[in-house]
């Protein structure tokens, strides 16, 4: 114990070792994962002290407590084992190697935008290559910057906020999901590269839907993001996240951890639509996707609902969660989880419920298709102080083919008699006289898969924000292309 | 359970082995097993919810059946002699000929306790490969059980009664029944006792194409015992196996069901009902695996809890690639009668056929204040509405035992606990 403080006083005080000096240059920290790689990324942020020694704690406490026993095995989803070691866990963007122009890209993903309809312009954006694009996008971003700032919307990069808001980020920094959490979060805290920081002030109903999709810049920091929102009293927030680029990394890990906050009164909206490169039909390369979301209703009458579209990544292992303190407050998750070919998913949620009169609904739509895995994995606690607390869970299921699996795997814990908790799951399949009937009227087979589909998913697309809803119904076409006939 | 309790159970092996019936080799595979599993924790998933930490050393010392269990204490159990049966009586863990009446069965019929017996069969203490360490605890130390042989064709016109009463140490208790083809047989197994003991039970079963075989179970152990119970249960094409447990008794209670459809067209039905009270444990852990296309399965669990009980139900449907045309449906229901008692669900689909038809659902609540409105607005007590209500939530399910005897026995164990719960509240 004495000579662990020793040791970590000393490090604490010489915070820069050796070997590192070119590595600035190269804008790269070496590969592998140590304390100085934790510090380097720091030092890179210009971090204040606290917030190393924030990281530091997380990063001991992966390497001693979890990396030992090894990364979580209970979720229904296989990988080589991953070597943390052989792994770069600081890129700054400018180093990135991107094609020069549209000619070097993979024409298989240019199909694929243009079947988004996603415009050249916006093409070239996420392709992460014009300048001009990119420039158009930060002009984007300040402008709409300069009209929330005047109502005390903080809207900024999480290293912004660190350096512009640091008593919002040492207020609900880990607050939500603490640095101790598990195998994916824990390491997020120690070398999370960037991310976002959203506050809204009390009473404000922010006018427009929040995007990570203008800021390019966050989204190419890739693996390891942090996004905190917090809503104060009575205000409203909705925020999408896009993944909507298809990266062509190989079995790249992707940890972010995602913390919402909800005061008396405020709600936030969440939307996710996540399209990582799920890597080739037979399996090779893609995503893994392994992402904590946690949401604390803290006050009265507070709202979090998370909506996701996961179609893409080899591998999806993701819960975004509610835990409901503050009394009467409420809980949503809608999701549509899409696996095809080799790609996994064990994704779900969590409902905590610890106010009274706390209310929760979840709906999962899962699609397997080709060798996909599909596993729903959902938590609802009632606590015992959750008087009249209310909860409903409707999984579907829907399989294409006779080599995929879906898989529904609900905890319920209840410990308060006036609890209501419900959990329906039904699976089906694609039936051939569905198919019949709509190829009779016209449809290719794909756009008849695609329609029934969307049927089948309706309920949770219609919550996601409307040009999101759109975007959510072509990738649900495209990631089932080749499913049938 | 302790690691010493752990490394007892392998010490004790060498004393007691001598003494141990059957196949030698087989018992110190299934302890080296057991060595090797370790005493499940709650970080292994099938034991999420069930911690085996309160079974402690007392409850282990091996049995030497010498405790005194009379005809009368016996008789509690019995069903009613009106209704033919054949009766076979161990005593923790010991077969007992002296309170047992087994009667004469149909020709070819084998029902005998090992230790009468002239020939074991060669696979009794086979374990899978992927067996939990309690089946391996129990293939070590098993030292008697029950063997029923049903050929092929011949319906058992009379109920098995096997009843196993525990006054102390650990009983593990090993049972076999094989359906021949075509047979049906109706098997009710009833665990009682007094006092602080440990039952550490398996039920192994076979039913061959077009047998049917009725398994119930009666768990009424002492408040004090605890109970951790295992059947497994292969079912080929048309076989049906259908199973009933009612779980009432015990301080920590876990039955496992582990069900395989082997033959297209078998039908797996699990039914269970358990009443819990006090800081009762009791753990339902059911799985149903459709191995083949084409069978049909169904399960229905109910609970009602009250005062500090926990309920535990774990629920997996498999469904197998190419076990097309399956149907499976599975329900949990939970009623809470106190602010301190506690449900623990987990009904878990595992589907890899694409043709398939499941579902699953699960339920915890309250009792419905509309229906006590209506039963007390027509002069019922309080107290005597909700019994009502209680009674009602779970004979819907006992309800549909075909034997009346066995059925009139479930029903007066049910009033028995609501007679108990109401006692309980009136004093307090």
């Amino acid at each position: 114990m004495a000579s662990s403080t020793v040791e970590t006083l000393q490090s604490v005080i010489q915070p820069y070792k050796h070997g590192f000096v070119t590595e600035i240059e190269s804008e790269r920290a070496p590969k592998g994962l140590n304390e100085d790689t934790v510090r380097f990324i720091s030092a890179k942020k210009d971090e204040p002290a606290w917030l190393l020694e924030w990281r530091l704690k997380a990063f001991r406490y992966w390497r001693d407590r979890m990396l030992p026993e090894g990364d979580p095995t209970w979720a229904r989803v296989t990988y080589p084992k991953i070597d943390f070691q052989d792994a770069y866990y600081y890129s700054a963007p400018k180093t990135k190697e991107g094609p020069k122009s549209l000619d070097e890209v993979d024409p298989e993903l240019l199909r694929t935008y243009e079947k988004l309809g996603i415009p050249l312009k916006e093409q070239e954006r996420l392709q992460g290559i014009a300048v001009d694009a990119v420039f158009d996008s930060v002009s984007v971003a300040t402008t709409y910057k300069a009209k929330l700032g005047e109502m005390g919307i903080v809207f900024c990069s999480f290293s912004e906020a660190v350096k512009t808001h640091p008593e919002l980020i040492r207020q609900y920094l880990g607050s939500v999901v603490p640095y101790s959490d598990n195998f994916y979060a824990t390491l997020n805290s120690a070398v999370f590269s960037d991310g976002s920081f959203v506050y809204i002030p009390p009473g404000v109903r922010c006018p427009m839907e929040l995007s990570t999709y203008f800021r390019i810049n966050a989204a190419e920091t890739g693996q390891f993001e942090r996004t905190l929102i917090v809503a104060d009293k009575g205000s409203y927030v909705s925020y999408l996240e896009g993944c909507t680029a298809p990266m062509r990394d190989e079995n790249q890990l992707h940890a972010a951890v995602v913390e919402l906050i909800t005061l008396d009164d405020a709600t936030i909206k969440y939307s996710t639509v996540q399209n990582w490169y799920p890597g080739d039909e037979n399996g090779k390369g893609g995503i893994y996707n392994f992402v904590t979301k946690r949401g604390a209703c803290r006050g009265v009458n507070s709202k979090i609902s998370w909506t996701q579209v996961e179609t893409g990544s080899a591998i999806t292992w993701k819960y975004p969660s509610c835990i409901l303190q503050g009394d009467n407050s409420v809980g949503e998750f809608y999701s549509v989880a899409v696996t095809n070919n080799r790609q996994q998913a064990d994704t779900g949620t969590k409902m905590i419920h610890m106010g009274k009169n706390t209310r929760s609904t979840i709906v999962s739509k899962g699609i397997s298709a080709g060798h996909g895995q599909n596993t729903y994995r959902g938590l609802v606690r009632v606590s015992p102080k959750a008087e009249g607390a209310r909860n409903h869970t409707q999984c579907d299921s829907l399989l294409i083919g006779d080599k995929c699996g879906a898989h529904t795997v609900p905890y319920i814990e209840v410990k308060n008699r006036s609890a209501k908790v419900e959990h329906e799951a039904t699976t089906s399949k694609i039936s051939d006289d569905q198919l019949f009937y709509c190829r009779q009227r016209g449809l290719s087979a794909e756009d008849a898969v695609s329609m029934i589909v969307n049927g089948f998913c309706r309920e949770v697309l219609k919550e996601l924000p409307m040009e999101f809803a759109v975007e959510a119904q072509k990738l649900l076409g495209i990631s089932l292309e080749g499913s049938v006939g | 359970m302790s690691a010493t309790t752990h490394a007892l159970h392998l010490d004790r092996f060498e004393a007691v082995k001598a003494g141990l019936p059957g196949d030698g080799r087989a018992r110190a595979d299934a302890l080296a097993r057991y060595a090797k599993l370790g005493v499940p924790t709650s970080k292994l998933e099938a034991w999420h919810f069930t911690s085996l930490k309160p079974l402690d050393e007392a409850a282990l010392a091996p049995s030497d059946a010498k405790v005194a269990v009379t005809a009368a204490s016996v008789a509690a159990h019995a069903l009613s002699t009106s209704h033919a049966h054949h009766q076979l009586v161990f005593v923790d863990g010991r077969f007992r000929a002296d309170l047992s009446r087994i009667g004469t069965v149909p020709q070819g019929v084998v029902l005998v306790a090992w230790s009468a017996s002239k020939a074991l069969p060669k696979d009794l203490l086979a374990e899978a490969a992927d067996a939990g360490a309690m089946r391996a605890l129990n293939a070590a130390y098993a030292a008697d059980g029950a063997i029923l042989q049903v050929p092929a064709g011949i319906a058992l016109p009379a109920p098995v009664h096997l009843i196993f009463l525990g006054a102390s140490g650990a009983a593990h208790a090993r049972n076999r029944i094989t359906m021949g083809e075509g047979a049906s047989a109706t098997v009710l197994e009833t665990y009682a006792g007094t006092g602080r003991y440990w039952t550490n039970a398996v039920t192994d079963i076979s039913v061959a194409a077009g047998a049917t075989l009725k398994h119930l179970k009666l768990q009424i152990e002492s408040g004090e015992a605890f109970h951790t119970a295992a059947t497994a249960a292969q079912v080929a094409a048309k076989g049906v196996f259908d199973s009933f447990v009612l779980s009432i008794g015990g301080k920590l209670a876990r039955n496992e069901i582990d069900a395989v459809l082997t033959g297209e067209g078998g039908n797996v039905k699990l039914e269970g009902a358990y009443l819990a009270r006090d800081r009762q444990h009791i753990d339902n852990t059911t799985t149903i695996d459709h191995a083949v296309a084409h069978c049909d399965s169904e399960e229905r669990y109910r609970g009602v809890l009250d005062d500090h009980a926990y309920a535990a139900f774990q629920g997996r449907i498999v469904v197998r690639p190419d076990a097309q045309k399956t149907n499976a449906h599975q329900l949990n229901e939970n009623l809470l009668l106190s602010d301190r008692a506690e449900i623990g669900s987990k009904p878990e689909l595992e589907i890899h056929a694409d043709d398939v038809k499941c579902g699953h659902g699960a339920a915890a609540g309250e009792i419905d204040e509309q229906a006590l409105f209506y039963l007390r607005a027509r002069g019922l007590g309080e107290a005597q509405a909700r019994g009502m209500l209680i009674e009602a939530f779970v004979s819907e399910l006992i309800d549909g035992i075909a034997d009346e005897a066995i059925r009139d026995r479930f029903m007066a164990a049910v009033g028995g606990w609501l007679y108990d719960a109401q006692g309980a509240r009136r004093a307090a």
